[in-house]
C-alpha cells in the first residue's frame, strides 16, 4: 500500500481512550472514562446515550471546549488527522475549529450573538480563517445560506437572529458551520429543539449537504430514530463508557450489549402498537458513585460476580463489532 | 358504553396582544380556536401537534388555568367554565394536571410528604392518621417507598420527580387528569417506566387522560383516540389505530412520515413539508396547511374546511381534499430478527428469574 493510500484511508478524527474529569465539591469525577472511537472520512458516526452518559462532553473534549479548571484532561489523545488536538497551542486549536472542523449546537438561539446580524457572523468566521475583503465575504455568506436553502438568503442575510423561526436559525448554524468547507462537521442534539418537521428537513440537509461536500459528521443525539435515519456508524454510551460500537444496520438489527437492547425495547413504535414498553429498572448511577465493576451491573439481569469486580474491555464479537460486556453474545447463555 | 367524564364543546382561547387599560388590543392570538372531544372513563384522548398548535393551551383552558375565551367544558356533566371560584376549587379535586418538568413543578421547600399531603389537606381528602395512611399508599401506587417521603425534590431523579407529580395528581381521586408533555423531558428508558405507570394506573382507577404530546410513538402507544391540532385547529380526529392506519389530513401524513424512526435504511413515503408553521398571529387565509400542503388547490386558498367526517372508521378531519388518495404513511419496519429475539429472550428470562 503506497503511503499516499495509507493517509487515505487513515480514520479523519481518532480518539484513543480519552478521559475527562471535573473537580466538584463532592469530589473528582470522571466524566468520560476511556473512551475511543474514530469518524471516518464522508462518514457519519453516531454518538448516542441517555443524559449523563458523557456524550457531549466528549464532544466539548474533542473541540477543546472544556472549561480547565474545573475541567480536567486527564488522559488519552484526540487525532485530527494524524495530530493530537489535545498537544496542539491553543491558537492551533482555534484555528482549526470553525475551519476544518465545523460545529452545530442544539440550541440555535443562544449559539447565534443576538446583537450581530446572520450575515455578519458568517463573514467574522469566514474572515478568521482566510483572507478574502468584506466584499467577497458577504457573498460567501449569500451562497452558504442559499445552500442551506433559508428562502430569499440575499435580504435575510441582514436579518438578526430574532427575526428567524427555530429552524430557520438551525440553518444559519449550519451555514455557519460550513463557512470554511470542513472536512468535519460536530452536531451536538442539532434538532432536538426542533418540531419534528423542521427536524426532518434539517436532517435531510445535513444528508445532502455531506453527499455533497464530503464533509464527515459526528452526530451526538439521545435519539435512536434519528440515529437510524442518519448515521453509517454508532458509538453507544454509557455512564462515561462506551458500551458498544457497530454500524448502524448491525446495531439496529441485533443489538449485543444488555444496555443496547434494553434502550431498544423501550423504545415505543411508530408501526405497530406494542403491548408494554419494556424498561430498564434503575438508574444511571451518579458520578461519585461509580462501580468498581460494569457500570451497568446493577441494571442488567445477567450480572454475574465478574462482571461487579471487573469492568469489561470494549473487545471484539463476531467480525467488527465491539461490546464491553463480559457476558456477549449473551445468545450463548444457557437458559 | 362507558359514560362520559369530558365534553368540550367549541373551546377557544384568545390573547390580545397590545392596546392598554382603554384602548382596544391590536392584535389577538388565537391560540385555540373551536376545539370539540370528548372523554369517557377508562380512555385516554391524545392532542398532537408542533410547538404553537394550541395543544397546551386547550389542556390549561380545560383546568381553567386560564379562562377560555368561549365554549364549554363539562366534566361529569357539570359545567366547568361557569363556577364561581369557590365551586372551581371544589371541581379541582376531580381534575387534575401533570406537567412536562418535573423539575419545575415542585416546591424545593417541600418534602414529599407535605407536596402530597397539600391537596389532600385542602380537598378534605383524610386528616390525621388517615392523611398519612394515603400519602404512603399514594407512593406505593407510583412505585416509591415510604423512606421517599420525607426527602425534598432535588434528591430525586427526572423520573421519580414524574411519580411524585403523579401521586401528587392522583391525592385527590380524580376522575380525570390532564398530562401535557409528561414524558418529553424524560430519557427513553425511564419514559417507558412512566408511560407504564400511567396505564397500569387508568386499568386499575378508571381514569380519562387527556395525553398531550408531540411525540407520535409514544401516542401511538398510550392513545385509544388522538386530535391533530395545527394553529389553534383540530384538523384530524380519528381512534388511534385508524388515525395511523390511514391518515387523512395531509399535515398527519406528514407528521407520521417525518417522525425517524429506530430502523435503518427506511425511507419514508413523502417528502417533510416545506417552510415553517405559520403564526397565530396572523393565520393564512382558508386552510391554515395550504401554504405548506401539497395538495392545496385555490378553494384552500379561501375557504377554512370544517371538521366532517370521513370514512366508516369514525374519522373527523378538516380538509377539502379530505378524499385524495393518499400514498401510504408508513412502510412497515422488517420483522425482528432472529438473534434479537433470542437476546431479548434471554433478557427476559433472566429478568423474571430474579424476580
Amino acid at each position: 500500500m503506497s503511503p499516499a493510500s495509507q493517509a487515505k484511508d487513515a480514520p479523519l478524527l481518532e480518539v484513543k481512550d480519552l478521559q475527562i474529569e471535573f473537580k466538584t465539591e463532592g469530589g473528582v469525577f470522571r466524566a468520560v472514562d476511556g473512551v475511543s472511537f474514530s469518524v471516518r472520512r464522508g462518514a457519519t458516526l453516531g454518538v448516542v446515550g441517555e443524559s449523563g452518559c458523557g456524550k457531549s462532553v466528549s464532544s466539548l473534549g474533542i473541540m477543546g471546549l472544556i472549561p480547565t479548571p474545573p475541567g480536567r484532561y486527564a488522559g488519552g489523545e484526540v487525532l485530527f488527522e494524524g495530530r493530537d488536538l489535545l498537544k496542539m497551542s491553543a491558537k492551533d486549536r482555534r484555528g482549526l475549529r470553525g475551519g476544518r472542523m465545523g460545529m452545530i449546537f442544539q440550541e440555535p438561539m443562544t449559539s447565534l450573538n443576538p446583537v450581530y446580524t446572520i450575515g455578519d457572523q458568517i463573514i467574522e468566521s469566514l474572515r478568521a480563517h482566510r483572507r478574502v475583503n468584506h466584499k467577497e465575504a458577504r457573498e460567501r455568506a449569500v451562497e452558504l445560506l442559499d445552500l442551506v436553502r433559508l428562502p430569499s438568503p440575499s435580504k435575510r442575510v441582514d436579518d438578526f437572529p430574532h427575526q428567524l423561526s427555530g429552524g430557520q436559525r438551525q440553518r444559519v448554524m449550519i451555514a455557519l458551520a460550513l463557512a470554511n468547507d470542513p472536512e468535519l462537521l460536530i452536531a451536538d442534539e442539532p434538532t432536538t429543539a426542533l418540531d419534528v418537521t423542521i427536524q426532518a428537513q434539517i436532517l435531510d440537509l445535513m444528508r445532502d449537504l455531506s453527499d455533497r461536500t464530503g464533509a464527515a459528521i459526528m452526530l451526538i443525539t439521545h435519539d435512536l430514530g434519528v440515529v437510524a435515519e442518519t448515521c453509517d456508524e454508532v458509538v453507544v454510551m454509557y455512564a462515561g463508557r462506551v458500551v458498544e460500537r457497530a454500524s448502524a444496520r448491525d446495531l439496529f438489527q441485533a443489538p449485543m450489549h444488555p444496555y443496547t437492547l434494553g434502550l431498544m425495547a423501550a423504545v415505543p413504535r411508530l408501526d405497530e402498537k406494542g403491548s408494554r414498553l419494556e424498561t430498564i429498572p434503575g438508574s444511571v448511577p451518579p458520578p461519585w458513585a461509580m462501580p468498581k465493576g460494569c457500570r451497568f451491573a446493577s441494571r442488567c439481569p445477567l450480572a454475574t460476580q465478574q462482571c461487579r469486580a471487573e469492568q469489561p474491555p470494549l473487545r471484539a464479537i463476531d467480525g467488527d463489532r465491539l461490546v464491553a460486556c463480559w457476558r456477549a453474545p449473551i445468545e450463548e447463555i444457557a437458559a | 358504553m362507558k359514560p362520559l367524564v369530558l365534553e368540550v364543546d367549541s373551546l377557544t382561547k384568545h390573547f390580545p396582544l397590545g392596546g392598554g387599560l382603554f384602548r382596544k388590543p391590536v392584535h389577538v392570538v388565537q391560540a385555540v380556536s373551536d376545539v370539540s372531544f370528548t372523554v369517557a372513563a377508562g380512555e385516554t384522548l391524545a392532542i398532537v401537534g408542533e410547538s404553537g398548535c394550541g395543544k397546551s393551551t386547550t389542556g390549561r383552558a380545560i383546568m381553567r388555568l386560564t379562562e377560555p375565551t368561549a365554549g364549554s367544558v363539562k366534566l361529569d356533566g357539570e359545567e366547568v367554565t361557569a363556577l364561581s371560584s369557590g365551586r372551581l376549587q371544589a371541581m379541582r379535586r376531580n381534575m387534575q394536571m401533570v406537567f412536562q418538568d418535573p423539575f419545575g413543578s415542585l416546591n424545593p421547600r417541600m418534602t414529599v410528604r407535605e407536596t402530597l399531603m397539600e391537596p389532600i389537606l385542602l380537598h378534605g381528602v383524610a386528616s390525621g392518621e388517615r392523611a398519612r395512611h394515603w400519602v404512603d399508599e399514594l407512593l406505593k401506587t407510583v412505585g416509591l417507598a415510604e423512606h421517599h417521603a420525607d426527602r425534598y425534590p432535588h434528591e430525586f431523579s427526572g423520573g421519580q420527580r414524574q411519580r411524585i407529580c403523579i401521586a401528587r395528581a392522583l391525592s385527590t381521586r380524580p376522575r380525570l387528569i390532564v398530562c401535557d408533555e409528561p414524558v418529553s423531558a424524560l430519557d427513553v428508558s425511564v419514559q417507558a417506566q412512566i408511560v407504564n405507570l400511567l396505564q397500569d394506573l387508568q386499568q386499575k382507577l378508571g381514569l380519562a387522560y387527556v395525553f398531550i404530546s408531540h411525540d407520535l410513538s409514544v401516542v401511538r402507544h398510550i392513545a385509544d383516540r388522538v386530535a391533530v391540532m395545527y394553529l389553534g385547529r383540530i384538523v384530524e380526529q380519528a381512534p388511534a389505530e385508524q388515525l395511523f392506519a390511514d391518515p387523512r389530513h395531509p399535515y398527519t401524513r406528514a407528521l407520521i412520515s417525518a417522525a425517524p424512526r429506530p430502523v435503518p435504511g427506511l425511507r419514508t413515503a413523502s417528502e417533510p413539508p416545506e417552510g415553517d408553521a405559520p403564526s397565530a398571529l396572523n393565520p393564512p387565509s382558508g386552510c391554515a396547511f395550504h401554504p405548506r400542503c401539497p395538495l392545496a388547490s385555490d378553494i384552500c386558498k379561501q375557504t377554512r374546511p370544517e371538521l366532517g367526517s370521513v370514512g366508516a372508521g369514525g374519522t373527523l378531519v378538516a380538509c377539502h381534499h379530505a378524499d385524495a388518495p393518499a400514498p401510504v404513511a408508513l412502510e412497515p419496519a422488517p420483522p425482528v430478527s432472529a438473534s434479537l429475539a433470542a437476546r431479548l429472550a434471554v433478557l427476559a428470562a433472566a429478568r423474571q428469574a430474579a424476580e
